[in-house]
This record gives C-alpha cells, structure tokens and sequence, in this order.
C-alpha cells in the first residue's frame, strides 16, 4: 500500500529502476486514482452521499445521473465516490488490526519460544481449521452487525495466518549470524527486535499486506453484499451490489458497476503484489552492484 | 501406516471438538444472552427471569455446552428462536440444494483445473502458461459475486437462455435442471477454478524440476513414460491436498453463489439465522460448515500419507 504513490509520482530515471511491468503499471494507476477519489471524493461528487435526485429509480446510465440512479433514485456516481471512502477505509483498518495482532504475536512467538510460543501456535491452528467466513458470521450474529464489531471480527479472523508469517519469518531471521552477534554485543531484546529481525522482514510483509489488503476489501464488501456489512444510508461498494441486484432484470447497470470497481480494485492490488513479489525474488546481487 | 492415519483421524477428531468450542464460546461472549435477544427492546426484568428460566439459561456455560454438544451428537440441533421449529427439520429441507451446488461445481471445475494446471505447467514460460498465470492471478482476486452477476446478465437478462434464479421443481425435467442451475454452478466452478489451477501448476512443476525426472529424461526414456510412471506418481500427493482445500474453500464460495441467484440452501439459512440472530440456527449451520471443512482437509492428508511414502514414516 504505501509504496503506491510513489510509483508514479517518481518519474522515469526511477521508473526503470523498479523494473515496472506493464500489468503493474496499469495496476498501479487504477489504484492511485482510486486512492485520490477517496481523498478528495466530497469535493467532486456531483450529488450528496444518500441524496434522492430523481424520482426514477433505476436509471438507464446517461439519464438522471451520469451513471444513472439506483433503487431509491440517488445518482449512482456520487454513491460510488463516497463508496470508494468507505470501502478503502474499512479494508485498511482491518489490515492494520490484522497486522497489530499477527505480527505482534507472531514476533512475541518467535522470541519468547517455549510455552508461550506452543499455546499461541496451537490455538492458531485451531482457528485456521475452522473456515474463516464461518467464524466471522458466527460472532456477527452473535454481535449484531456495526462497523466496529465487522472490523475487529474481520480483523482478528484474518490475523492468523499474518501470525503464521511473521513467525516463520522471526524464527528464521532470529538465528542468523547477525542477530547472534547483536546478542553477543548485549543489546536488549526490544532494539534487536526493531534494529534488526524487522527490517530484514519488510520485503515479505508488505506483500503480505497487500495480500491481506486485497482479502479484506474481498472479505468485506461479501459481508456487506450478504446485508451483514456496511448498512445503509451509508455508501460502500458491497453494499451497492446488493441494494442494486434487483435493478439488474430492468436493464440497470447499478449493481454491476460497483462489483466491477470492487473487481478492479482487487485485481489491480493482487497484480501489484506479484510484481513486488517477482521484483524481491528477481534481485540478484549482481543487479544490486549495478544500480 | 496405519498407525499415522489413525494418528491423523484422532487429531480430526479434536480439531472437531475444539470447532464445537470455538463456535459455542464466540456465541457465548455476547453481552446479554438470548433471552434478550428474542425479547428485544421490550423486555421486563420479569419476562427475562421466566424465560432464561425456561431455556435453562441460569445453568452454567459449561453444562449448556456439555448439553448442546450431546443434542449435536444424538442429532437434536436444538429449536431454531425464530420459527419455534427444530433446526434439524429446518436444515434437512435446504440440505440437498446445496449438497447439489458443491457437488455439480467439484464435478465441472476439478478436471477442468487439473488439465489446465498440467497444460500450463507442460508448457511452462510459453505465452500460454503466461496468459493463464496472469489472468488466473486477476481472476482470484475477483469477488464472487461479480463474477455471478456477469454471467446473470449475459446469459439470463440479455440472451435469455439460462434461469436466473436456481429454484427447482420436482416436476422438472433435465433441460428445465440444467438451465436453472447452470449460472450458479458455473460461478461456483469459476470461484475455484483459477485457484486449483494455478496450485496444480506449481506442483506439477516443482517435480519437473527435480533432480529425478532430469535424470530420467537424460536416461532417454520416452515422454510419455516420464509423465505417467515418474511424475505422476510424485505428483499425486499434491493434487490430492490441491482438490480437498479447494473443495474446502467452496464452503465459503456457496454462500455468496446461494445469496446471488437465490438458491434455498444451507446457506441462506445461514445467512437468515445471522441476520435474525437466531444463536440455535448460526450454531448448528455454522457447525456443519466447519465439519465438512475439517474433514475434507483431514481426507486431503490421509489421501497424501497414503500415496506418498515418504509421509507414512514420521522423522
């Protein structure tokens, strides 16, 4: 996620150096636009959030709206820019509580072994072999469905495997030659923590991250489509697919739209993941020698 | 052999037990407790005394869970709150559906995987292989219900040849079958598709690459000889663990396909339970989910331990 901007805010002396492809060029751009739209989104949008323009329900695109209207009436554009906010913004705060909790465990496992590492671990595994829909769908009907209980609840059911990543990673790198010689020189467990096992990490997190990221716009906006997600009047893309299904037998487009947008958003945040991913696994040292 | 198979059935065994702990708890954490969830808003302190009372909610949590785990066993699901039926009658009237669904979707999207996955590994960097990997990468990341809508549109709303809701009738013959369940099924299909292929690539191709098989082609033996008496073999093991996870992974894909084109399944009974916060109905689909995908993963590792030597010995 955030090395997004960059990555054409930079113009080409460094575009060649991140050997960008041209699936990850498109899929970079797609993003950033999304990304500006949910920042200055209010500003542009033609009609308020939840405001009814238009008696017709249903619109046909070009009539009543530019995209036409939804099943209320209200202008399907002004829905999706307002829509894009929320979506993009409850995705990122499940990843970030995903991250909070995997990686803090997963690293505390890696460090402190022993027992706590074998409890930690197993209850993880106990989670992992339940079905992850099956599990959040139970504690929203336990919960009831508000933006809070759906973000933590998707949060949480999502930090096992980031778990399973980082202590794999923090197991590995914990007992290279350099962080033994860290030990050697008495630096406390905190510093080798961040000084040292972390930013020999970063490469494989932040693809997590963006994997993470992609499952949690999917994770959510299925919630919001099942009506167990966002609610209404408020706007987010799932949630336009599902006021909208019925509008698609009358010839309106206003469930397809958002769905297609989701679609892109993923899609183009899976394709930048593998290219960072081929990018990590193709730097050899002698392309580091050269640059 | 069959002492690690046993081994592995008895972890089955508890991963099942702790699912049934797991479910029980995350709907025992709720503040309040179903009484006030069937009264609601207009509760007395009266009325929640004689109904907790009545369902037996004053007990321990640990004798309720004791007691709603041997009603799992002996198959009493409990009485669903928002019908006053019970909830194995409920849940044996939509079962079928969705059995129907997973089952017609694994027959379609199983060989259709395999033979592509094994297409593109064979062909492995060409412009096929590379097409596919980028359009199967694109294509995981799709929701859905995107995906379903799509093909609803075309197929249903535009050319009109397929149903575009999955309800069946007894009465119903073949053609009416097929263009009912057609669209749901191929979205389902779709769903696993691009993952099961590109899980069979990478297999297929992780024994290309060994050492063996670059001796046995060296050796000068036929192509055909090399697929299927030195890879194949090798490759079993794999591919097997590649179908049960996916199988395992429709379990979430049928709920979106059921919502979708309106099938009375399992799921929407799920999904209904969830929405009324019916606990009995969430508990026992929620359950049922869980088990199949528990023991679909456990066949995947008994499949693998029994056509992979190397498993059946522990180090």
């Amino acid at each position: 996620m955030s090395d997004t901007p960059d990555v054409s805010i930079q113009q080409t002396s460094t575009l060649s150096r991140l050997r960008l492809t041209w699936t990850a060029a498109i899929a970079g751009f797609i993003l950033l636009i999304w990304i500006l739209l949910a920042v200055v989104g209010p500003w542009i949008a033609p009609h308020g959030e939840a405001e009814i323009i238009s008696p017709q329900t249903f619109a046909p695109i070009g009539e009543g709206g530019i995209l036409g209207t939804d099943k209320l009436g209200r202008d399907v554009l002004s829905r999706l820019i307002y829509g894009v906010r929320t979506t993009l913004s409850l995705a990122l705060i499940t990843t970030i509580i995903t991250f909070v909790f995997g990686v803090a465990l997963g690293f505390a496992a890696a460090i402190l072994k022993g027992g706590f590492d074998i409890v930690v671990s197993r209850i993880v595994e106990a989670f992992m072999a339940f079905p992850s829909t099956m599990l959040a769908l139970v504690v929203i009907g336990a919960f009831g469905t508000s933006q809070t209980v759906l973000v933590l609840t998707v949060g949480l059911v999502m930090s096992t495997s980031v778990f399973r990543v980082s202590r794999a990673l923090g197991y590995d790198i914990g007992v290279m030659d350099f962080v033994e010689a860290a030990r050697a020189r008495g630096e406390g467990t905190w510093w080798i923590l961040t000084r040292e096992i972390l930013p020999n990490c970063m490469a494989p997190l932040i693809a997590e991250f963006g994997l993470r990221f992609t499952f949690s716009i999917l994770f959510l906006s299925g919630l919001s489509f099942l009506g167990l997600g966002v609610q209404e009047p408020a706007a987010d893309w799932g949630l336009m697919v599902q006021e909208n299904v019925g509008g698609l037998f009358l010839g309106s487009s206003a469930a397809l739209i958002p769905a297609a947008c989701i679609a892109s958003l993923t899609v183009s945040m899976n394709l930048l993941v593998d290219w960072f991913q081929q990018r990590q696994q193709g730097e050899t040292v002698l392309e580091k020698i050269d640059e | 052999m069959y002492k690690i198979i046993l081994w592995r059935l008895g972890q089955g065994l508890l991963t099942l037990f702790l699912a049934s702990v797991i479910i029980f708890a995350a709907t025992e954490i709720l503040p309040g407790d179903v009484a006030e969830a069937i009264l609601g808003q207009s509760r007395t302190e009266e009325a929640l005394a004689t109904l907790r009372e009545e369902m037996g909610l004053n007990r321990p949590a640990l004798v309720r869970y004791l007691d709603w785990l041997n009603g799992l066993l002996t198959g009493d699901l409990g009485t669903s709150l928002a019908t006053k039926r019970p909830v194995a009658d409920m849940i044996e009237s939509r079962l079928w559906n969705t059995v129907r669904l997973a089952l017609l979707a694994a027959a379609i999207s199983v060989p259709l995987s395999l033979s592509l996955g094994l297409w593109a590994a064979m062909r492995a960097g060409g412009r096929i292989d590379k097409t596919l990997a980028v359009s199967t990468l694109a294509l995981i990341a799709v929701p859905e219900f995107f995906i379903g809508l799509v093909l609803m549109k075309l197929f249903a709303v535009e050319l009109k040849w397929l149903s575009a809701t999955a309800n069946t009738r007894p009465y119903y013959d073949f053609w009416d079958n097929f263009r009912a369940l057609a669209l749901p099924v191929a979205t389902l299909s779709f769903a696993v598709l691009a993952h099961m292929m590109r899980m069979t690539r990478s297999s297929v191709i992780n024994i290309f690459t060994s050492p063996y098989l670059e001796m046995a082609a060296l050796k000068g033996l036929p192509k055909r000889h090399l697929v299927l008496r030195h890879a194949l073999p090798n490759a079993l093991s794999p591919i097997l663990t590649v179908i049960a996870l996916n199988l395992s992974y429709m379990v979430s894909g049928v709920i979106i396909v059921e919502t979708v084109f309106g099938v009375p399944g399992l799921t929407r009974l799920l999904i209904d339970g969830v929405t009324l916060r019916d606990i009995p109905l969430i508990q026992a689909c929620a359950m049922i989910f869980g088990s199949v995908y528990i023991l679909l993963n456990l066949l995947a590792d008994v499949l693998s331990i029994m056509s992979n030597p190397r498993l059946r010995y522990p180090k």
